[in-house]
């Protein structure tokens, strides 16, 4: 009982002065427990606005009498359930007039969405250890999207899925593995996202959605993948092997052959060897196979190509010959290389030999501009050899009239 | 009168006779450099715009562009490497006494000019270290002090380093410094023909065997040019004067940039000295210093001769070998850090 | 005249030989600067050394609502024509991971197949995850020549 005599205590010797935000004033004189808000909101993007703690719990801000400040009478909520938040968000995210007044172009269609996530429908049957809006966007001290600090910045949205998706006791329940996030950060999109600071980098809610959150089905991976990858996903979808990733235990997609999360950098080897994901299903000696191990013959051979002329022009270059002519050929060459590794998404051979032709014909011509100039390097050398030579003569041509003058001392 | 000068000029033969050649040297290298430079103007246009690819046209398809421009890039250094052991050479002998002093000083001048020449020329390329040296270079004179901002403004042709900067270098080294190099030079050959060699002090000229000018000390300083010429066309042919990339202002400097050798000590001594001494602020301090070591240096025939004594001659050595010593400790300093 | 050697003829002989060699061997030296001087002194084929400015074909090769990729310094560069009377020329080269872009009739923009970035005909990026817009370059016709160059 001693609490709210000292919050009476407290609050009744601040009346008189103009408190703006009555919740902060006392609730920051507090003991810790529900202290923290009042120091956590200062960062918070709803205070930033003008917003107050009432604005959402309810309540008058403007008394500074608990008994008044805090009455049902005024609309306080106090804290709500947790299967509540959504809708307690909701109450003004979801009210386009309200938001309008503040964010105009902001959606306000993250509820319905919710409702039809995985952490929605199981919230609805009462499970309360899913992700409300709170888990990922912090509660208190919400920041905006793009501020770095927010937990759901996309440079951070796998961090915060991950607080939960790689806890096995948090899983167990579910059953869902709880690999993705160490998996994901072994990817090309996560080196995206940390090393180059690349925010186009996808993440979990790139590809699963963020409020209607939800693994994408195995008709729509590719899709997916092919908001950014539109040429492979098009190469693909005319493919052989689209009606049979896209049904249900075909695999899902692109998925099958690059799995899901620990996406790496493709390579030959996934045509070929023992590492080969076609072996999968095609075993070896099969027309199939032949294809695979002939394709990835010929991006193999392009990249040794282009590799021996970078070598070559590099060679030429740091002997002092001016190169940069084919080395900007050589471009032109690596994006034939990589329109190969596109190619060979249709399945068709004859499709892969048009990028192929072309980069290799770009590395002869380049592998041979880059011999020429190590030949004109060699020229060069062996010009200076002769004159030399002929300086030396030259020399002792010199020496021999200097001695010849002066053994005659006549002269 | 140049038939009189062919049939009487001798050079005197003792153990110093070897240092002689340097002052032929360097005039074979300004000749190189003169010969090297006109063949590089029939192709060099000397706008921001077209500057670097001017050098690149002549680098990579003009027919043995690449050995003439090489050639005149590395002339310039030996040129001035040349230069200094001349002038060292004729310190430590102590040719500078009377009746050489004007000789001593003109060289010191051209010396001088032989810098700008480097300076100026370094620029033309108009690539990324070109670029950004030059900048360096030029806040440095602009701390000289009082005149510093106005040098600075002169020698940029405005507040920074740009086209004015380009076109004004260019006709520096193509027109102003020649014409008062040839002018000097004209002097110094002049005295050189009426003074004579000089020979070791305490020797008594008339005790020393002479070779006759013509023929045979031609004849020598032939082979050793021919013999400066091969190694011109080695380092031409084996370590090609690089391009470098088009200067971009707008980049941030290259890590590491420095001016070339023959500023190096200065440069390093620069920023060793703290940014305030007492109440002075360090880099004027430093150019101050050397100033005050140029005017030493050029000033020596007039302190450092045997008429004031023999501790006068002995503290000349002493600050010629510091010279050389500080020159070449920190240029290397200059050159690893 | 005092004997210089021996008046033996075959060393008479053999020293005139080296003579002339010695000779020949400074005359050769003599050739081995001149000859790359006067090689210099020719001009080669191409006079032109600037990458400011490139000729992009003839005004007829374009039509109206499409573009092509032209070369420009060491660097793609790509063409557009708008229509009969307005062309627009860009830095080809995409800001997201530098692939090539191309031109898109059927949305009149610029795509870049790598990872589906869109650019407007400004160059100003639209949609996808390049970061900065393309660079413009301008476009001159002089004749029936389409010339790109460096804007200033």
């Amino acid at each position: 009982m001693r609490a709210p005599a000292i919050l009476f205590l407290l609050c009744g010797s601040l009346s008189g002065a103009a408190a703006v935000d009555s919740c902060v004033t006392c609730h920051s004189a507090l003991e810790e427990g529900t202290k923290g808000p009042a120091t956590l909101i200062k960062n918070d993007v709803h205070i930033a606005h003008g917003l107050s703690c009432a604005d959402c719990h309810g309540g008058d801000r403007t008394s500074t009498d608990p008994e008044v400040s805090m009455s049902k009478a005024k609309g306080f909520k106090g804290k709500p359930a947790r299967t509540a938040i959504p809708a307690f968000c909701a109450s003004c995210h979801s009210n386009p007039d309200f938001m309008r007044r503040y964010a105009p172009r902001e959606r306000v269609d993250q509820l319905d969405l919710y409702k039809t996530s995985i952490h929605g429908k199981k919230l609805a049957a009462g499970d309360a250890n899913v992700a409300t809006c709170v888990d990922c966007h912090s509660v208190h001290d919400i920041r905006p999207v793009r501020d770095t600090l927010s937990p759901v910045h996309p440079l951070r949205v796998a961090e915060t899925c991950s607080r939960c998706h790689s806890d096995k006791a948090k899983m167990a329940p579910y059953k869902i593995p709880t690999n993705q996030f160490a998996e994901y950060r072994t990817s090309v999109h996560w080196e995206a996202m940390t090393k180059r600071s690349d925010l186009s980098a996808p993440s979990c809610a790139s590809c699963h959605g963020n409020h209607g959150a939800k693994p994408p089905q195995v008709e729509s991976v590719a899709e997916v993948c092919g908001t950014c990858h539109v040429l492979y996903e098009q190469l693909y979808g005319r493919s052989v092997h689209k009606p049979i990733f896209s049904v249900a235990g075909g695999g899902g997609g692109c998925v099958v052959c690059h799995s899901s999360h620990g996406i790496q950098y493709p390579n030959t080897k996934m045509l070929v060897g023992s590492t080969s994901v076609c072996a999968g299903c095609h075993e070896a000696g099969t027309p199939q196979s032949n294809t695979a191990a002939q394709m990835a013959g010929w991006i193999d051979g392009l990249g040794a190509a282009i590799k021996q002329s970078e070598t070559v022009l590099a060679t030429a270059e740091s002997s002092g010959m001016e190169v940069s002519e084919a080395q900007v050929r050589l471009i032109d060459g690596r994006e034939n290389l990589v329109k190969s590794r596109l190619a060979l998404h249709s399945m068709k051979p004859e499709e892969l030999r048009v990028p192929i032709d072309a980069g290799m014909a770009i590395a002869r011509e380049t592998l041979q501009a880059g011999q020429a100039s190590l030949r004109e390097r060699d020229n060069r050398r062996y010009g200076l050899g002769v004159s030399v030579v002929l300086i030396a003569i030259a020399i002792l041509a010199i020496r021999s009239l200097i001695r010849r003058i002066e053994s005659n001392p006549s002269n | 009168m140049v038939r009189d000068l062919m049939d009487h000029k001798v050079v005197p033969v003792h153990a110093g006779t070897a240092w002689y050649y340097f002052g032929g040297i360097t005039l074979f290298l300004v000749g190189v450099q003169l010969f090297t430079g006109v063949l590089l103007l029939l192709y060099y246009r000397p706008t921001v715009a077209e500057a670097f690819d001017s050098v690149r046209f002549i680098m990579t398809r003009v027919q043995f562009g690449w050995l003439i421009r090489s050639i005149h890039s590395w002339s310039a250094n030996l040129l001035i490497l040349s230069a200094f052991i001349h002038m060292f050479s004729v310190a430590f002998t102590h040719a500078f006494r009377r009746p050489r002093e004007l000789t001593w000083l003109s060289g010191i001048l051209l010396l001088g000019l032989m810098l700008g020449f480097g300076f100026s020329g370094y620029l033309l390329p108009w690539n990324q270290i070109s670029y950004f040296a030059t900048k360096v270079g030029t806040d440095v004179a602009a701390t000289t002090p009082f005149a510093g901002p106005a040098i600075a403004r002169f020698l940029r042709g405005g507040e920074d380093v740009g086209a004015a900067t380009l076109t004004r270098f260019f006709d520096f080294h193509v027109l102003i410094l020649p014409l008062i190099t040839f002018a000097l030079i004209g002097l110094h050959l002049a005295l050189v023909q009426k003074n004579g060699m000089s020979t070791p002090s305490g020797v008594p000229p008339s005790k020393l065997a002479q070779m006759k000018f013509f023929p045979n000390f031609l004849l020598r300083e032939l082979m050793v040019w021919y013999g400066v010429l091969a190694v011109l066309g080695t380092l031409a042919a084996v370590f090609p004067w690089e391009l470098g990339e088009k200067a971009d202002p707008f980049a941030s400097a290259p890590a590491g940039i420095r001016p070339e050798w023959y500023f190096l000590a200065q440069f390093y001594t620069l920023k060793l000295i703290p940014s305030h001494v007492w109440i002075f602020e360090g880099e004027i301090l430093g150019l101050l210093g050397f100033g005050a070591l140029a005017a030493i240096w050029a000033l020596l025939p007039f302190w450092a001769v045997e008429r004031y004594g023999a501790s006068r001659t002995r503290l000349a050595n002493g600050v010629g070998v510091f010279l050389v010593f500080y020159l070449f400790v920190f240029t290397l300093l200059g050159y690893f850090k | 005249m005092q004997g210089t050697s021996s008046a033996q003829p075959g060393s008479q002989d053999r020293r005139t030989a080296i003579s002339w060699l010695l000779g020949g061997g400074v005359a050769a030296s003599l050739a081995s600067f001149f000859y790359p001087v006067i090689r210099f002194l020719n001009p080669p084929q191409i006079t032109e050394a600037s990458v400011n400015e490139v000729a992009a074909g003839k005004v007829q090769d374009l039509k109206p609502n499409s573009g092509k990729i032209v070369k420009f310094g060491n660097k793609p560069a790509l063409l557009v024509r708008i229509n009969d009377t307005e062309w627009k020329a860009f830095s080809a080269v995409c800001t997201h991971l530098n692939c090539t872009v191309q031109y898109q009739e059927g949305r009149r923009e610029i795509w870049c197949a790598c990872h589906n970035g869109t650019y407007d005909l400004n160059g100003r990026v639209t949609s996808g995850p390049p970061p900065r817009p393309l660079d413009e370059f301008a476009v001159k016709i002089r004749g029936d020549e389409v010339v790109i160059s460096r804007r200033a």
